[in-house]
């Protein structure tokens, strides 16, 4: 989940971004019914709802160039795209947001599945989406609010989850990884293996972990099962005594002064950890690598319990038909192309669509992000900055072995309410 | 004061004068309290449909119960008994929401004491010894300064300065005052009071500085010749003329640091719990109702305390 804060600070610009983009869409709607030999010059306009993950300026230049479609972006946090799907369908045509919220997004009956006959690589998307597995074969752990619990719905308005595959689709996968926590390595000055460090007295006042509920209370059960003191039977949907549980252990080490700041905001992580505030913590891979692009050691440090995994995809508001739904079928397909899929994996992310995106980079490139080999060329951004110098290797290794480790997914628990109410508590604690 | 601007004050007490209705009106003679109520209207319209109107949504939403994804328009007090949960079985311990108002209510104390005697002074040295209209008016432009840039900019800048590798640790260390960097500097209480004050105290010296201009010179002048000292000038004479101002700069920093989330949560490194940070993470969990229970508490507390500040000074008299 994601790095979706990171823009917050740019909630205003969005907003006028948003009602620039509304006040457009009236206007072109406005001149159709006045002069109807305007329509075949009618814009080609999606509203897109999403966190910052997958709004590059790049992808709606690029999508524009091929598809005639202009995308107009409308950014919000994780949180705040939910609030808007559940208060405002009506404001946005394409929805990008990530599995775990379906829970809440589903019941509400505001978003529409999208039809997996339309979707043309659909049955190339990677089995991690379908199955939960890697193209390897590799099982992966399924605790929390995993994809392929929540793809599909059991018929076009239904609102429960089918249990096997229909033509119905939630989401259509785009983008995800396997968060982990990154470490300073030339102050710790030792391997660090497990979850459990978070907690050691070692990091004393320099740890830090991210205080958005849904995803603080996953790293939160991590650790407390890596330092043996617990075995959840699903950390993504603890009881009430499980919570209880969870909290008091993070509490405790919260009173004895382990950690230096809590962090919500992307910028917020890159600074304690560039500042040496804190030398452990909760982190997401870009912010690593922002760390890191300033000169500074930053590893994104594989553990052996696993890796906290999230995933996101498109669906479109209930209020979208006709042309425009062909748009949005349209724009799905073109994301699942490749351009969109290379763009994110030059980021750190996971395309859905593999073959797709494999086609779009350079043999180089795809050695070092998925296969986990050594850098051939020095590895840039998209943007064209320098990201890694050559015979870098990713951390973590390969896609099979990243993705194969992932131990749970962000998730919304059963005992959501209770949740954030003990979180609450831990934060005034 | 010009004198049209003491028309419309006798017209109708206690309004922002500058509607200029009245005068716009025909000659015909109109009723004084139609004219009243037509200069009053504009600015009621406004606090009716942007304070008034959502103010009765939160308080009616604050009683609906919730689920995970929507409003159940029934009445329900579960907003308010979570929020209360465990306060009588943690006795004498207190529970999370008496902990978090107590904090809220130390950390707002403590910015309204600096706040005062800081823009207390600061007021006190424009109105008094800076003399010219236009030193005047730069020096409290200067002072919005803070005001400049973003929240996350904001933190972001105190790292150097306060952080463990920062100047004032660093500059610690090395005058051999500590051995080692101290903490408490930043993501703790001093930070977040030391970024309140820094963003607040602008609202102080405002109010009270406009307090102080209106003084009339000659009532200094006579308690000097009445032989009264610097002291007990300022102790009698500019202090009271200054209450007005005081309670005005000391209610917009009430008001403002109570309800603070993000300034608290950026400077304490989000491990401080403020009224203001349960409601937005309440908000972020879609639960609706108990962000709303919580504003309406939040509301409440900060009325008593409002109330008792207007109690000491009648606002609506000295003005």
């Amino acid at each position: 989940m994601t790095e979706t804060t990171r823009k917050k600070g740019l909630s205003r610009r969005t907003l006028l971004k948003s009602t620039a983009g509304l006040a457009g869409l009236a206007a072109g709607s406005g001149a159709i019914t006045g002069f109807p030999y305007v329509m075949s010059a009618e814009p080609k306009v999606l509203r897109y709802l999403g966190t910052a993950v997958n709004e590059g300026d790049d992808i709606s230049k690029q999508c524009l160039k091929d598809t005639g479609i202009k995308i107009e972006y409308i950014t919000a946090t994780t949180d705040d795209v939910t609030k808007r799907v559940m208060t405002q369908p009506n404001s946005f045509d394409v929805l990008d947001t990530e599995y775990f919220s379906l829970k809440k997004i589903v019941p509400s009956g505001n978003i529409l599945a999208l039809d997996a006959r339309k979707i043309k690589e659909f049955d190339n998307i990677t089995p991690v989406f379908t199955k939960g597995e890697t193209p390897g074969g590799k099982k992966i752990g399924g605790q929390g609010t995993a994809p392929w619990k929540v793809l599909y719905l059991e018929g076009k308005d239904s609102k429960k989850f089918a249990t096997s595959a229909t033509e119905f689709v939630t989401l259509i996968p785009t983008v995800y990884n396997a968060d982990t926590l990154g470490i300073r390595p030339d102050i710790i000055k030792r391997p660090i293996s497990s979850w459990a460090e978070l907690l050691n007295p070692e990091f004393k006042g320099k740890a830090s972990i991210l205080n958005i509920p849904s995803i603080g209370i996953m790293d939160a059960a991590m650790v407390v099962e890596a330092s043996g003191k617990y075995k959840y039977a699903d950390k993504g949907n603890m009881t009430k005594e499980e919570i209880d549980l969870t909290m008091k252990v993070m509490t405790e080490a919260k009173k004895a002064g382990q950690f230096r700041a809590f962090w919500k905001d992307f910028n917020e992580s890159v600074n304690l950890m560039a500042s040496g505030e804190t030398v452990i913590q909760s982190m997401w891979s870009p912010a690593v690598t922002k760390v890191r692009s300033m000169g500074i050691a930053c590893t994104f440090q594989p553990l052996k319990e696993g890796y906290r995994s999230w995933a996101s995809g498109f669906c479109v508001s209930k209020g979208v038909s006709g042309a425009k739904l062909e748009w949005a079928y349209e724009f799905v397909n073109w994301f699942l192309s490749g351009y969109a899929g290379a763009y994110l994996n030059r980021q750190g992310y996971y395309s859905a669509v593999l073959s797709t995106a494999k086609a779009h980079m350079e043999p180089y490139e795809w050695a070092y992000w998925m296969e986990g080999k050594a850098a051939e060329k020095d590895i840039k951004a998209p943007d064209g900055s320098l990201l890694e110098k050559a015979g870098a290797v990713r951390d973590g290794g390969s896609y099979e072995d990243r993705m194969g480790g992932v131990a749970c997914w962000n998730a919304v628990m059963d005992e959501n309410d209770y949740m954030v109410r003990k979180w609450n508590e831990f934060i005034a604690a | 004061m010009d004198t049209s601007e003491d028309i419309l004050q006798q017209a109708s007490p206690g309004l922002i004068p500058g509607s200029g209705t009245a005068r716009a009106a025909k000659p015909t003679r109109l009723s004084p309290s139609f004219v009243s109520w037509l200069q009053a209207g504009p600015m009621m319209l406004v606090f009716l449909a942007f304070f008034l109107i959502p103010l009765v949504f939160v308080v009616i939403v604050s009683f609906w119960d919730y689920n995970e994804y929507q409003l159940l328009p029934a009445f329900s007090g579960r907003g308010y008994t979570d929020t209360f949960e465990g306060c009588i079985a943690q006795l004498p311990d207190l529970c999370t929401i008496a902990k978090t108002y107590l904090k809220t209510l130390k950390l707002c104390f403590l910015v309204w004491v600096i706040t005062l005697f800081i823009g207390f002074w600061v007021a006190y040295f424009l109105a008094f010894h800076v003399k010219s209209k236009t030193w005047q008016m730069g020096l409290s432009l200067l002072c919005t300064i803070p005001f400049w840039t973003s929240n996350v900019i904001r933190m972001i800048a105190w790292i150097p300065l306060l952080g463990r590798n920062g100047l004032v640790n660093s500059g610690l260390v090395k005058t051999g005052l500590i051995n080692h960097p101290v903490e408490w500097l930043l993501f703790s209480e001093f930070s977040v009071v030391l970024a309140l004050v820094h963003l607040f105290t602008f609202f102080m010296v405002v109010p009270i500085f406009n307090s102080m201009v209106r003084i009339d010179k000659s009532l200094i002048e006579a308690a000097y010749d009445a032989g009264a000292t610097g002291f007990q000038t300022l102790v009698n004479v500019i202090i009271p003329l200054a209450k007005p101002g005081i309670v005005i700069g000391s209610i917009f920093v009430i008001t403002i640091v109570m309800g603070d989330f993000i300034t608290i949560g950026v400077m304490g490194g989000q491990q401080i719990a403020a009224a203001g940070k349960i409601i937005e993470t309440r908000v972020n969990a879609l639960q609706f109702p108990a962000a709303a229970a919580n504003a309406v508490i939040l509301l409440v507390i900060t009325f008593l305390i409002i109330t008792m500040m207007s109690r000491i000074v009648d606002i609506k008299k000295e003005l």
